[in-house]
């Protein structure tokens, strides 16, 4: 299957790879599955004091459409707040990276893995 | 064959058994039953292979070369058709899937995201030690991850297995039996992947040897 130049773009220099340590203050961390391909993928935000994610790392074991797909929402998530984040949608993410109908289970993974993380996050701050 | 020249002389339509000709009741079997299997996730792969090879021949579109065109693009279909099935019955995974939508099961595997974490988090750890075990050119590290492996998964299909004959024999248990194969599929579809991941470094290490 061809990719998209975006999605190659992404595959070729993805944006934000790596973890936070766990301990760091204010990272949360998403991690989500998709059966249908085996893909695994770790999404970490970073949220500063004023509720705004200062930053974000991803880890992903998958196709080069589930690679781009998180590498696009670590830039995405940058200087939102948790609502604003939570507001991406997985129809967004595949219309940027122009993925083929087979391909959208990976901008769901993304999404989430948005979700997953905002959800972490909400229930360390509530503890 | 007389089941092959019944249907090319046109007596495919009413009237035809089930068991010959490419009819349209014929289309409607389930696979099992197209193979002449039982309801089973266990399969007698020996008896699949015999039938598949039999249906080949009995419907192989070469024996239509001279039908009339709306009757060889039938006898094409219908070989796509068993093609599509052998394969499905075939592959363990496949096989319970598909198992599982007959038997009335339900599970969206591109939607459903959300697996347990302590799942996930292993599922990334063994990843990354098959990542860092290629890289790093190791293949008797990824010999030894491939044979547990193998272990674990023959124990998970037998597991599935249990699980879906539960799931076909007792209706008192069919709804939690179904939900329970679905959790199981899931995780051996990622089973299935680490393996692929596996050989495909293996492979890679044995290229560059």
């Amino acid at each position: 299957m061809a990719y998209s130049v975006k999605v190659l773009d992404h595959y070729e220099n993805p944006r934000n790879v790596g973890s936070f340590t766990k301990e760091e203050e204010g990272v949360a961390t998403g991690m989500v599955g998709a059966p249908a391909c085996g893909d695994v993928m770790k999404l970490q935000i970073k949220v500063g004091k004023d509720g705004i994610i200062e930053d974000a790392r991803f880890k992903t074991y998958g196709c080069g459409s589930a690679i781009a797909s998180s590498s696009l929402v670590t830039e995405w998530v940058k200087g939102k707040s948790l609502d604003e984040a939570l507001a991406i949608k997985n129809t967004q993410i595949a219309e940027e990276l122009a993925l083929p109908p087979v391909k959208i289970h990976c901008s769901i993974l993304a999404e989430d893995a948005i979700k997953a993380a905002v959800a972490d996050y909400r229930k360390k701050q509530a503890e | 064959m007389a089941a092959g020249s019944a249907s090319q002389s046109g007596a495919a339509a009413a009237g035809s058994s089930a068991s010959a000709g490419f009819g349209s009741e014929r289309f409607a079997l389930d696979h099992f039953a197209l193979f002449d299997l039982p309801q089973d996730f266990r399969v007698d792969s020996n008896a699949l292979d015999a039938r598949y090879r039999a249906l080949q021949v009995e419907m192989h579109p070469d024996r239509f070369a001279t039908a009339a065109d709306a009757e060889r693009r039938r006898a094409l279909q219908w070989a796509t058709h068993i093609n599509e099935a052998y394969q499905t019955l075939k592959k363990p995974l496949s096989r319970a899937r598909y198992l599982l939508g007959l038997l009335g099961g339900e599970c969206d595997f591109a939607r459903d995201t959300s697996l347990p974490m302590d799942f996930l988090v292993a599922q990334m750890e063994l990843r990354e030690t098959v990542a860092d075990a290629a890289s790093a050119g190791r293949s008797e590290e990824l010999d030894s991850l491939r044979d547990d492996l193998v272990r674990q998964r023959r124990a998970h299909y037998e597991e599935l297995a249990g699980i879906l004959a539960l799931a076909a024999n007792e209706q008192a248990q069919r709804t939690s039996a179904l939900a329970r194969a679905a959790d199981a599929l899931r995780r051996l579809m990622f089973e299935e992947k680490l393996m692929a991941d596996i050989d495909d470094a293996l492979a890679a290490l044995d290229e560059l040897n």
